[in-house]
């Protein structure tokens, strides 16, 4: 009897304080965000109004809002396929062919993921600066510099954007899919190899299906994690200019935020929550194959 | 082995295209962190014109003034509280936890499971604005009782959230740990008459280490590189900031200023104890992540 209300007490006291902080830090702020979206709530109106599905109204009517959106999806869409595809694709040359200095590359390719987007942002800044950024310094050696090119300008800017973000996600996925790339049995390669299937075949008939189940879970959280860091580039990189042009679902959130518009601020946040959990729920059934045995 | 048999001048072009390939990317990595180092070291007059010129000589006074005129130095104590804090408080909340609910059994030990494994879906920045909220209503309501709130532009609060919104992840990963070892051990421990707590402080934890030194990293990274958070819970131009936050004030005051000199320093005081950690500890890190297999 004793011990078993000792037991009770140690698991209590050890669970306790773990779900006390989630519940406040983390589940009431989350069903705040959809309560708040239902009302009319800012920094200057201190009372909360019910108003319904009205900032949702509000909210399809708001052409910076779809641009949000549309620049988010672009993102999650460009940022993805390329990093998924250099990734596994670099991944497997590092482990399958016999490449000499492969753990510098591992260790250099890593670096850009241990930087904050702070950071990161302040290197693009150098790279991107018109009048004498590196970038533009080199292409100027090839082409006449009179009208630089603005990297971050309201044409390219998203181009740009995309750039940064593949250069900061590239090495860890790399260096993630080298683990479970390195973990496929040699001897299939060598049998297919018997068989005349190239290097080329080799990667789509036994690399890819083999780590599929890999890709196919790394995939649903790249995607969360794209949302996510496109605000955190954007907020650092170009604070959503010019003119709204770079603005991104959850940097469009944060300004309504500092616009003092509160209730509008999470209606955008339960888009963006059920947009996100709808995507990778798409992602998942999308991807889903035979799991293969080796 | 099989590029072996193929053999021949085809093969050797492609091995060679590989080294230029991968040579290419290292490259496209190392120069523009390597060119924000040669840049700290330069003098403001040096920033116009050609920006591939070697530096004229250590221009060391860009560290000071970051240092001391634009506030870094304390940026950076500050960041090192919060992250030793926040590293110190998930670990003590984190690991028993995860060791209760990956190891016994009891009522509510599933949906608490579901619960933290549904967090890992929440994404911090997703619910920056009600946690915000939350705790600037706190202190109206402190103001009105007390006469003075202390929620808002507090270092010991931004630890707390963060340790708070690390949890699903880290015990994510103990749990996982910690299923894989044998009952044995706390059997053991109990025929030699240990308690649950000794047990689990004195036999389980230890054995544990590679995992917790996982968490610390992955951790620390976090941590000491977030700005969202930080920004908006000590938005007060007097109250304290963080390394990143101060760094992006100082990157958005340089464009009118032009004091490149200071702010490429800046970037160099934040980037610089994440790069000595990983010169220490990359295999570490790169062979931890794979365990994880995922991160927010």
């Amino acid at each position: 009897m004793n011990k078993s209300r000792g037991r009770s007490a140690f698991l209590f006291f050890s669970v306790a304080p773990a779900v006390i902080l989630f519940v406040i830090f983390m589940i009431v702020p989350t069903l705040n965000v959809f309560r708040m979206s239902l009302f009319e709530k800012g920094a200057y109106t201190p009372a909360e109004t019910f108003v319904g599905l009205k900032n949702f109204r509000t909210l399809l009517a708001d052409t910076y809002f779809i641009r949000s959106m549309q620049n988010t999806i672009l993102l999650i869409v460009a940022v993805t396929i390329i990093t998924f595809g250099f990734a596994l694709v670099f991944a497997s040359i590092l482990t399958r062919e016999k490449i000499k200095g492969q753990n510098f590359f591992r260790v250099v390719f890593y670096i850009p993921n241990i930087l904050s987007v702070v950071v990161i942002s302040g290197i693009f800044s150098a790279v991107y600066k018109p009048e004498n950024g590196m970038l533009n310094s080199i292409i100027g050696m090839f082409r006449d510099m009179t009208d630089p090119i603005l990297w971050k300008g309201e044409k390219l800017v998203m181009v740009s954007l995309v750039i940064a973000m593949v250069w900061q996600a590239i090495g860890y996925y790399m260096v993630m899919y080298m683990a479970s790339i390195s973990s496929v049995p040699e001897s299939l390669y060598e049998s297919a190899s018997l068989d005349g299937a190239g290097r080329i075949a080799q990667f789509f008939q036994i690399t890819i299906p083999l780590v599929w189940t890999n890709i196919r879970t790394t995939l649903t959280f790249f995607i969360i994690s794209t949302i996510n860091m496109a605000f955190l580039f954007v907020k650092a990189m170009t604070s959503g200019g010019p003119n709204h042009a770079s603005e991104v679902t959850l940097s469009y959130m944060y300004s309504q935020k500092d616009a003092g518009l509160y209730g509008y601020s999470m209606s955008i946040g339960v888009v963006i929550f059920l947009f996100s959990f709808a995507l990778s729920a798409l992602v998942n059934k999308v991807t889903e194959r035979e799991p293969l045995e080796f | 082995m099989s590029t072996k048999k193929q053999g021949g001048a085809g093969n050797r072009l492609y091995r060679a295209l590989i080294y230029v390939l991968l040579g290419l990317l290292a490259v496209l990595i190392l120069v523009p962190v390597g060119w924000v180092f040669m840049a700290s070291i330069k003098e403001n007059s040096e920033f116009y014109g050609n920006p591939w010129t070697l530096p004229n000589g250590f221009y060391w006074q860009n560290f000071v003034d970051a240092w001391n005129a634009a506030n870094m130095g304390s940026y950076m104590l500050n960041s090192v509280l919060v992250t030793a804090l926040s590293l110190i408080l998930l670990l003590l909340i984190a690991l028993p936890a995860s060791y209760c609910l990956s190891r016994f059994q009891f009522k509510g030990r599933k949906f608490l499971n579901l619960c933290f494994m549904a967090g890992l879906f929440i994404n911090v920045n997703y619910i920056v604005v009600p946690i915000f909220l939350m705790l600037r209503d706190g202190d109206v309501w402190l103001k009105k009782v007390f006469g003075d709130g202390f929620l808002l532009n507090n270092l010991i609060v931004v630890a707390v959230v963060y340790a708070a919104t690390a949890l699903p992840f880290t015990i994510y990963l103990l749990s996982g740990y910690f299923q894989t070892l044998a009952h044995d051990y706390e059997e053991a421990a109990y025929i030699d008459g240990a308690g649950y707590r000794t047990t689990m402080w004195k036999i389980i934890f230890p054995m544990a280490k590679p995992s917790i030194i996982t968490v610390i990293l992955f951790n620390f990274l976090s941590f000491w590189n977030e700005y969202i958070i930080s920004m908006t819970l000590m938005s007060s131009a007097k109250g304290p900031k963080t390394l990143p936050v101060g760094l992006l004030n100082l990157m958005q005051a340089q464009q009118s200023a032009a004091q490149y000199g200071i702010m490429y320093a800046g970037l160099v005081l934040v980037m610089l104890p994440t790069l000595i950690l990983y010169i220490c500890v990359q295999n570490q890190l790169t062979q931890g992540m794979t365990m994880g297999g995922l991160k927010g």
